[in-house]
């Protein structure tokens, strides 16, 4: 119904007419928005690349998406395409909208997905009040996705980054249907190879540069840790490890050190058949294990679901990521009330993790999504 | 595009005239001034007389004047050398909430080294009270510290009053000039100073080079080893071209003080007037009167500076807001919030700085763009909330 639609990457945006205007490029130090300025740049945009301070305090702060390093990489790439450059001091809006949320989602026995957090509040929303400040008429980021517009609706359609293994769109659907008219992922169309030969060609000093990995503000990738030094010793939810029956295994330091599917770091040796955490109990502190047969679940109850794509009332089939790194499986989605949304798997029943997104997907194009609630 | 500087409280362009003097000592006149032979004398020559021009650019004997490798080292040499020299009574100094981070950042390590730091507040124009330091002044104290002229706001402190009471207690005053020198005229012996610190850079001098004072008599030990320069107290073989260009950027100021302060001041009042009638819900951070002439901080209420910065920027137009950290990034100002503004005032503030190269024209040309600039901070601000 939409096959057509995407193969020429955002036409609307790259035609003659759009050239000349302005476009906020969000640089993170990394090659992918490297080079998705460039590409703008090259298009005949008026560029202005902007950086985010998100956490430490940039001094000493090493590793990480905000250390000095990867500041003066995005300051001397701008240097390079010649345009002008700045960094926006987000620390504040990081800490209270992520960082917080973030640790609070972990004391509720949900496993949150950060980076989803930072999108939706950060680069598209305050990244935006910048824009309009300064008369900027699109937003750009160095994602691996791509938005088309779907001239028969008068609607603009989010889609599946060209490099699959790259695809970043899971993290980007909550984006509305006005900001999506005025956002450009220029790598979109690109794969991670083809990224990295246009920087080389470029000659941008950052076309080498190792993939950043792992929670950005937790360089180390120890969150467990990070949440701890964060917390008093009252907010530490320590319990116990149950079965399915409810019968004691063992105990625990804390449910934030626990995800849904997680094997390691149980305590429990000597079992026949491996078990998997299935469930976080946070009033109790209980944390549940079970065998891979137990993991599983047949649905989940999404909340906060953005329709991408188009408001959806009725049931819809579609394929859906309950993870960034899961595969998209086939299932029905039931609109609800109150902007919630009833997912059945339709083959599998896969390890639900509260607290992460669902992304509902027609092919290479992003429906919507929503936060898990719940396994259902 | 040409670019509209406002921003001479955070650097100046360097004077042709300076950069004449300087340039046969970065060719010709190469020597190192500890070296004994001819090409050493020659260069020694050029660093002393940068010297004696310093120290009448103050007032001061020259060997009173040490040169640094600018305000902020003058200013960690001042705290952390008095210190070192006082080191068995030295328990207690006095600073105040306005501070560069040179002296406040410095303090507060001594502060975790033992030491008793006072922080006085100021009251809403950015003045530090005689009662305040009254009654913060104790047998131990050892050391105030305050600036002459604060480098946000231009507020002037009254040293000459506050500086009686600080020698009436036998306690040295170290006065921070940095933003004053070039824009007041500067006499250590009126002020009651007994080390002041300077910088080049922000009298049309170069970057890198700055001058401590030091009054003959005064205990002080360095905070390097390795060499006799500077009478010991600051080893390193010297900057010469920039002490030479330091001298004659001192000299052309003091010669012109009184132009440049009726020129600033002509410039910052069209300004400010224009903005009061072009834009709406301003004010001015820092008092009316007795500030420095060409400084003039408006928070502009319900627009980000930030936001105002990147506007004026990308219009050509060059102003300062808070303070850059490593990262580039601007952090809210620890001066007005000082002052009493609350963060959201603090944060809407932007400083204009003129300098004796601006004009009337550019004045009015920035009268021109901003009313707009703010009106799109403001509106963004709005649509987000």
């Amino acid at each position: 119904m939409f096959s057509t639609q995407h193969s020429a990457l955002s036409t609307q945006h790259f035609s003659s007419e759009a050239r000349s205007k302005r476009v906020l490029a969000a640089l993170s130090g990394g090659v992918d928005s490297a080079v998705a300025a460039a590409l703008l740049v090259e298009a005949g945009y008026e560029v202005i690349a902007i950086s985010m301070l998100l956490a430490g305090n940039a001094d000493g702060h090493d590793g990480g998406c905000c250390s000095i390093d990867d500041f003066q990489d995005a300051r001397r790439v701008a240097e390079q395409l010649d345009i002008p450059y700045y960094v926006l001091n987000l620390k504040e809006a990081f800490r209270s909208r992520v960082i917080d949320v973030f640790t609070n989602e972990y004391l509720h026995g949900r496993t949150p997905n950060p980076c989803l957090l930072c999108n939706r509040d950060l680069k598209f929303d305050l990244l935006w009040q910048r824009a309009r400040e300064l008369e900027a008429h699109f937003v750009a980021t160095g994602h691996y996705a791509r938005v088309t517009y779907d001239q028969q609706n008068d609607s603009y359609q989010l889609q599946r980054g060209t490099d699959q293994q790259k695809d970043q769109s899971y993290f980007l659907f909550t984006l509305s249907q006005a900001q999506l008219a005025r956002t450009l992922f220029p790598v979109g169309h690109l794969t991670k190879t083809e990224v990295r030969e246009k920087a080389r060609t470029l000659g941008l000093r950052v076309a080498e540069k190792p993939e950043s990995q792992d929670i950005c503000f937790v360089p180390d990738g120890d969150y467990a840790r990070f949440i701890e030094q964060r917390l008093s010793a009252e907010q530490v939810k320590a319990g116990e490890i149950v079965d399915q029956d409810g019968q004691v295994l063992s105990t625990h330091e804390g449910i934030h050190r626990f995800t849904v599917g997680q094997r390691r770091g149980l305590g429990l040796g000597g079992l026949a058949e491996p078990r998997y955490v299935t469930h976080i109990d946070a009033q109790s502190g209980r944390v549940m294990v079970g065998t891979r047969d137990q993991l599983g679940t047949r649905g989940l109850l999404a909340k906060e679901v953005n329709w991408t794509a188009g408001t959806q009332t009725k049931e819809t089939r579609a394929a859906v990521k309950i993870r960034y790194r899961h595969p998209a499986l086939p299932a029905r989605i039931i609109p609800q009330a109150e902007g919630k949304a009833v997912v059945w798997f339709e083959k599998s029943s896969p390890a639900v993790t509260p607290g992460q997104a669902a992304v509902f997907y027609d092919g290479e194009r992003v429906l919507g999504g929503g936060w898990i609630e719940r396994a259902l | 595009m040409q670019t509209i500087y406002l921003d001479h409280n955070a650097t100046t362009p360097l004077r042709p005239e300076v950069l004449v003097a300087m340039l046969p000592y970065l060719n010709v006149h190469f020597g190192n001034p500890s070296s004994v032979h001819r090409a050493g004398r020659r260069a020694k020559q050029g660093l002393e007389e940068a010297r004696e021009q310093v120290a009448a650019f103050m007032k001061a004997r020259p060997a009173e004047v040490l040169f640094t490798s600018g305000g902020t080292e003058s200013n960690n040499l001042a705290l952390r050398g008095m210190r070192r020299a006082t080191y068995d009574t030295g328990k207690h100094i006095i600073t105040t909430a306005i501070e560069h981070s040179s002296i406040l950042e410095p303090l507060r390590r001594l502060a975790g080294e033992g030491i008793t730091v006072t922080t006085l507040p100021v009251d809403r124009e950015g003045r530090v009270s005689a009662e305040d330091l009254a009654a913060a002044l104790r047998p131990e104290t050892t050391l105030v510290s305050i600036g002459l002229a604060n480098h946000e706001v231009g507020t002037i402190q009254p040293i000459t009053a506050l500086s009686r009471m600080i020698h009436e207690h036998d306690v040295l005053l170290h006065v921070d000039a940095v933003q004053a020198a070039g824009k007041l005229p500067l006499e250590v012996h009126s002020l009651g100073v007994d080390l002041l610190s300077l910088s080049a850079h922000k009298l049309y001098g170069p970057k890198g080079i700055g001058a401590l004072y030091v009054r003959k008599g005064t205990n002080l030990l360095p905070l390097m080893s390795g060499g006799a320069q500077e009478r010991e107290k600051r080893p390193g073989t010297e900057n010469v071209a920039a002490a030479v260009g330091f001298g004659v950027a001192a000299t052309l100021a003091a010669q012109e003080i009184e132009w440049q302060a009726a020129h600033s001041l002509r410039l910052t009042t069209r300004l400010w007037e224009g903005i009061q009638d072009k834009v709406s819900h301003v004010s001015l951070n820092g008092p009316e009167r007795d500030r420095l002439a060409n400084t003039l901080n408006v928070s502009f209420a319900g627009a980000a500076g930030e936001g105002l910065m990147m506007g004026l920027d990308l219009a050509g137009i060059a102003v300062s807001t808070g303070s850059a950290c490593a990262a580039g990034s601007i952090e809210p100002s620890h001066v007005l919030l000082a002052l009493g503004r609350d963060e959201a005032m603090a944060k809407s503030a932007i400083r204009f700085s003129v300098g004796r190269d601006t004009t009337e024209q550019e004045i009015d040309r920035v009268l021109e763009v901003l009313p707009s600039v703010v009106e799109r901070v403001r509106a963004a601000a709005r649509s987000q909330s």
